[in-house]
This record gives structure tokens, sequence and C-alpha cells, in this order.
């Protein structure tokens, strides 16, 4: 199932949060991440959903979000026209032989070590959410001992401000 | 925004209601609605006093329904609040307006597990259109409004607001709304969206056209320009359970209810459709059971005002976004004229092989004979309201409404305990009216309290009980779907209802003889009074015809004549 990417922004009321979470609940849709931070105003924050659904599914989530009072806009950012950024947290098991090769991959990804010790590496990513799914992958068969993420945030790039829907 | 003197918050919700043109509202005090009630003490908003709060907001509930108005109900903190959930939910599901307000601890308070504090705002969400929680008596003029507004806007439906003690008390210059912060779209009439020359036009193309209408169509007000439409093209109609009553039921063109306890007709004609058009109807399961079966054959079109609706149960070839009485409005005049049409004639022909019908013996009385009867005395005027179960499928089956906004009964939560409080609601909301409430030995016992709301307040309802023994509907799919196995539906003890009456001063009689039923509907019409009158009848009466479950229609089955007696099909259609 293709994802898709929405960035719901809302009325900054105690509340909102649930009102939006309650909705994926309560109607059964599946929710792949979900961020929510400041915008440039203070009475709004954005909310940015990731979801795996069918188009039509996601037409439905589209609908029954507008149905919330304080849901403002809802803009889909699924596809190329729009930059998606994620930021992970990840600490790697290591031991002497591998060391030399794990800060390598790291380099690979242009990853930034956080912090050391002699059976770890705690390492952080900002990228797309794609390339954070790959370093995980590739340093799985080290081990990894835990990862955060913080879902994805999107917006539109300027120069291609198509397919923006104002609700 | 005005800056008068100051007013507490209560004072200036209150205030707001009365701006509203709010009459009444529901309701019981409490700890922390004692600054509320205090503020309500001297003013001119009326208020009843209910038995429990199920009762408040089903009453306010049914108001609405009767009356398009904003239905209020009241309860405390807490348990007070708990109790409102079931009808407010229940309003949700059929998109009825009602404000419950409830008390809340005061602010300094809240999140400590203080005394009757529950999260109410948390468990209104999902139930709701809108709801807040107030933190500051400034803000209470302005979430009043904007709640009522919701409320009353769009695809209708309820809206809570969570009053802190304080929030009452407190003092504020902040007496109008002022500047509201929803987005327009929540309060504004929703524009009309879609391609009506492409409607029109398939309408006019259609051989066999069915209009399938629902409560949106009553909501709407959508009654008279749908009887215009329907008898220029000659076009039959069929109606949901909350749809009852947008068409005169007893019109040559109506078929009734469709759907699981629909008549025969109605579904065969939705079967042999060659065009649908949904008014205001949203494709429930209870209509389309059966997703892809449902009018298989037909073009599809919805007029819907909750755009959430379009396709979301049954994909549709034209969706038309807008208030059901102005789109009709809009291609009345687009819409042709036809003089008769094979099809209308078809679907008469259908009417009379498969009428309604049921068994009258010598020795029982039957329920559907009851309320047939009902109906004739009445004219067919009279505002229903009915509990859930079987004798609410056979209220929908044997009293077609006349008239929209007559028809009081749960829906889309089916909320057995709705119909006495439902009937006093209706009763106030429409005092000139008779309204008949028929209920169930079940159902009634679940809000069965409310008789002294009715008694305290003289709201002369007439209640019809139908006494089976049994929780009649669980019953019927036991019988039918479960080997028979009665598990848990019979109610081995009834308390004697007429007593009960009795010791709440309310005029009762119970029946069990066929030859008693005259003389029971005059006492029930006749008495200047509210009155109960209690029909005993037996455990096996079924609901029919019936769709089971899941299935297509054409799994419909009828109801079949075996042992004595002669069957019964009432003429509701000799008055056209
Ligand atoms: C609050 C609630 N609990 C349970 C049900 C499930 N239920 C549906 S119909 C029914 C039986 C209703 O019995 P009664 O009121 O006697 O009506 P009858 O079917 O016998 O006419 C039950 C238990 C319900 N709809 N609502
Ligand atoms: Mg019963």
């Amino acid at each position: 199932m293709t994802q898709s990417v929405l960035s719901v922004r809302v009325r900054n009321n105690a509340g909102v949060l649930s009102h939006v979470s309650g909705l994926f609940t309560r109607r059964g849709y599946n929710i792949d991440s979900l961020s929510v931070g400041v915008t440039e105003n203070p009475e709004v924050s954005v909310i940015t959903l990731v979801v795996s659904e069918a188009p039509e599914i996601v037409l439905q989530i589209e609908k029954q979000l507008k149905k919330l009072v304080d849901v403002l806009d809802i803009i889909d950012l699924t596809g190329e026209h729009s930059v998606k950024r994620e930021v992970a947290l990840v600490t790697i098991y290591v031991n002497k032989s591998n060391r030399h090769e794990v800060l390598t991959l790291i380099d690979v990804y242009e990853a930034h070590v956080i912090d050391i010790t002699d059976s770890e590496v705690m390492v952080e990513l900002l990228a797309t959410p794609r390339r954070i799914s790959s370093f995980i992958a590739v340093f799985a068969d080290f081990g990894i001992k835990e990862i955060a993420r913080t879902g994805t945030i999107s917006l539109a790039y300027p120069s291609s401000r198509k397919g923006a829907d104002k609700a | 925004m005005s800056i008068g003197p100051e007013k507490t918050g209560a004072q200036v919700m209150i205030d707001t209601l009365l701006s509203h043109g709010v009459e009444v509202a529901w309701g019981i005090p409490g700890g922390a609605l004692l600054p509320f009630y205090d503020d309500l003490y001297n003013s001119s908003l009326r208020h009843i006093l209910v038995r429990h709060e199920q009762g408040a907001v089903h009453a306010a509930d049914a108001y609405a329904r009767v009356t398009g108005k904003l239905g209020v109900a009241i309860g405390t903190s807490g348990p007070g609040a708990t109790n409102l959930i079931t009808g407010i939910a229940n309003a949700k599901m059929d998109s009825i307006p009602v404000l419950a307000i409830t008390g809340q601890v005061a602010t300094a308070s809240i999140g400590t597990d203080a005394f009757q504090e529950a999260d109410t705002y948390g468990l209104t969400i999902p139930i709701t259109k809108y709801n807040a929680l107030l933190k500051n008596p400034d803000d209470v003029a302005r979430i009043t409004e904007e709640a009522i507004r919701v409320a009353m806007s769009g695809r209708q439906g309820p809206v809570h607001i969570d009053f802190p003690k304080d929030v009452q008390s407190g003092l504020t210059r902040k007496t109008t709304p002022g500047e509201l912060k929803v987005p327009a779209r929540h309060i504004e009439p929703v524009p009309l969206v879609g391609d009506l020359d492409q409607l029109a036009d398939a309408i006019n193309h259609a051989h066999r056209p069915v209009f399938y209408v629902g409560g949106g169509a009553v909501m709407s007000g959508a009654s008279e320009v749908l009887l215009r439409i329907a008898e220029k093209a000659q076009i039959p109609v069929v109606s949901t359970l909350t749809g009852l009553g947008a068409f005169p039921g007893t019109h040559n063109l109506h078929l009734g209810m469709l759907g699981m306890h629909g008549t025969a007709y109605a579904n065969y004609a939705v079967q042999e459709c060659d065009f649908i058009l949904s008014i205001g109807a949203r494709f429930d399961d209870r209509v389309a059971s059966d997703t892809k079966d449902f009018a298989s054959h037909a073009v599809k079109a919805h007029i819907d005002i909750d755009p959430a609706e379009a396709n979301k149960r049954v994909a549709v070839d034209i969706y038309v976004q807008g208030d059901a009485r102005v789109v009709l409005e809009q291609i009345e005049n687009s819409v042709l004229r036809v003089e008769t049409r094979e099809w209308a004639k078809r679907v008469a022909e259908l009417r009379d092989a498969n009428p309604l019908k049921f068994t009258l013996t010598g020795s029982d009385i039957k329920p559907q004979y009851v309320i047939h009867r009902i109906w004739e005395r009445t004219r067919g005027e009279a505002v229903v309201a009915t509990d859930v179960g079987q004798h609410q499928m056979w209220a929908a089956q044997y009293y077609p409404l006349k008239n929209p906004r007559h028809w009081v009964t749960s829906a889309g939560l089916g909320t057995m305990g709705f119909g006495l409080p439902a009937a006093l609601g209706a009763k106030i909301g429409k005092p000139d009216s008779e309204v008949i409430l028929f209920s169930g030995d079940g159902s009634f016992q679940m809000n069965i309290q409310e008789l002294g709301t009715a008694r305290e307040n003289n709201i002369k309802v007439k209640i019809v009980l139908f006494n089976n023994g049994f929780l009649g509907m669980v019953r019927q799919w036991q019988e039918m779907f479960h080997g028979n196995r009665l598990s848990h539906s019979q109610i081995h003890f009834n308390p004697d209802f007429t007593a009960i009456a009795g010791a709440y001063q309310i005029p009762a009689m119970a029946i069990s003889k066929p030859e008693e039923v005259e003389a029971a509907i005059d006492f029930l019409l006749n008495t200047d009074d509210i009155a109960l009158l209690e029909v005993r009848i037996p455990a096996e009466e079924k609901v029919f015809p019936m769709i089971p479950s899941g299935k297509a229609y054409t799994s419909m089955m009828d109801y079949e004549h075996s042992g004595d007696g002669s069957v019964f099909s009432p003429n509701q259609f000799k008055e056209n």
C-alpha cells in the first residue's frame, strides 16, 4: 500500500490531538506516523500524518478530518512536490572488531555520532523517512539496541505549490 | 464585543441560550451545577426536572426532532454527565441537534480525581460535533454560541460544553460572543456542490426510478418539494427508518420503509429500479446490508449535506453536496412531467401482490392490528414515538405517517429506553398533537422512572406498552438464526404495569383479548390525561418481511401464514 502524507493544520487547543487520533481509532484507519508541532502562528499547530490506506480511504480520512472543528485545513503532501524529513536516534551495538566498519557506514549516511562507548554507538540522523529506514535496515545486522523516530514532517517545495488543497 | 456590567458565567450561558430562542431545558442539578441552577432559578428558561439524566437527553433529542429547534439537556459532573452519554451518542447517530451541558469540578481540582470528577470532555469527543471544556468565564458566551451554531449547522448533531463550577460563578464582562473561532465551514450554510443538470438528466432518463429518502430529507424540510417532484415525474418513494414522514405515508407513490424490515414491495422496487436517488440517506447496513447487491442494476445518485457520506459505503455515480430541500428546489423545474409511468404501475402491482400481512385469530391480540387501528383512529396524524425492538418495526410498518417531524425513534443507535422520555420531549415540542408511544416490556423498564416526570408536569402522552414477556427482537433472531435457543431473552418477571402506572397516578388499562381492543383504544384516546395501555401479545409474533443481516435482498423472508386464523393486510393506501 502506498503511503500518503497529510499535513493537517489545527487550532492549538488542548484536546485537538485526542480528536484527531480518536478519529483514527474510531474509524479504524491505519496511521504509520503522526507528528505534532508548532507553526509560524502560535495559535496553529501542524499534525503530519502518514497513513497507509487506499486512495478512496485517504479521501474519507480527509473528509472526516474536515468535520473536526479544530481542523483548519489539510494539505496532501503525498508525492514529489514536498520535502519530507524525519529525525532518528539510533543506538547500535559495536565491538572492537566491527567498530571501524560501523563508523564508516555511519559516515556514508551522513549521520552524526552523539556518543560512543566500548559496546555502543549512538547516532543522530536527519533524513527522508526512506533513508532512515534504509539506515536502520543496514545496522540491524550489527544489532540495534534502541531507536526513537520523530515521525515525518513535511512542507511543499515553494517552487511547486501544486496539489495543495485548502480545506 | 459588548463590555457591559459583569455577569456570572452561568448567567451568560443562560442568556446566550435565550438569545437563540431556547425555551426549555431538561436536567437534574448537583453539586457541580449549583451556581448554574442558582442563576436558572430566576431565569425565563423553562427547566423540566427529569428522574434520570438519560431521560433529559432523550427528551431534548425528541424535542429537537419534532420542532427542528435545539434540544438542551443538563447533568452534573461525574455520574450526571456519564448518564447523558447514551443519549448524546443516540443524537449523534441520528444527527439531532442537542446541547449537553455538564457541571464539572472547579478548574483547580481538574485532574486530581476530585469528588464526582470524570473526564467528560474526553468522553464526548467521539460522539459530538463539537465539545469544549470551559476554563474562563470570558469564553462562555463565545463557546456557547459556537456550540449552538455548530449543532444547528450543516449535518446537525449533538454538542457538549463542560462547565466547571468556578467558571459558572466567575464574573465576566464578555457577555456576548464576539468573534467566533470555529472555521466558517462549520457554522455557515453548506454550499451546493455538484452537477445539477447531470442529476436532473439522470432522473429524466430513468425508466424505473426510485427516490430513497432518509432523515436528511426530514431535517432539511424537503417534504413539499419532494412531493411535487415525485408526483410530477411519477417516481415511487421508499423511506429509511428516519426518513418516515418525509413523504406522505399513504400516498400512492409511497412504498414504505426499505431494508431489513422494509416492505417487500419497497425492496422489490429497489431491486428492479434502474435509477436510485438517495435524498439525505446514507446507504447504511440496515438498508444496504450487502453493498454489492444493493440496487445493483441502478444508476446511483446521492444528495447529502455531509460530503463524508459520499461513497462511504456504496459508490455512487452522481453526488451532489447540499441541503436536500435546496437541491431539490433547484432541480424541480428541470425534472420533466410524466403523465403516467409504466413503472409506477409496476410498483403498484408489486405492492398489491406483496402487502404487509399478519394473521388475525380470535384468541390473541396482534400488535400490528392495534397499531393499525390507532393509525386509523388518529388519521395518521399523531406524533409517534417508539422504543427499540419488534414493536418499533411494527410501528414503522403499520403507522404510515402523514407528516414529517412526527416520527421519534432511535434509529442509528437503537437505544432501548429512548421511548418514554422521547415521547415527553415530543409532547412538550408539539403540545397540540396527540403523542403516542409504542413501547415494549423490555425497553419500557429502561426509563420507566420518567413516568414521574410525565405526571409532575402533566405531559399527556399516550403509552401503548406491548408486553410479550420477552426481549422480543432478540427472541426473533434466536428463533430464526440460533436454533431457537432462547438464551436470556425471556423476561421471567414483569411487574404489574397498570399498578405501576397507578402508583404514578396515571390512568392505565391492560388487555389480552382481541374483543377488548376497541374499548381500550377508546380509553387511550379519550382519556384527557396521560394514559397507559398494556397490550399482552403472543411472544411468537415476528416482524416480517425480514432480510437477514449481511444478506442480499433476494434473501428476503416474507410472512407466511400457517395455523388458524385469517390473513389480514391493512389497506394503507385507501386515501389516494
Ligand atoms: C440499551 C439496549 N440494550 C440492548 C439492546 C438490544 N436489543 C435490541 S431489541 C431488544 C429487545 C427489546 O425488547 P422489548 O422492548 O420488550 O421490545 P420487543 O422486541 O419485545 O417488542 C434488545 C435487548 C438495545 N437495542 N438497547
Ligand atoms: Mg418485549
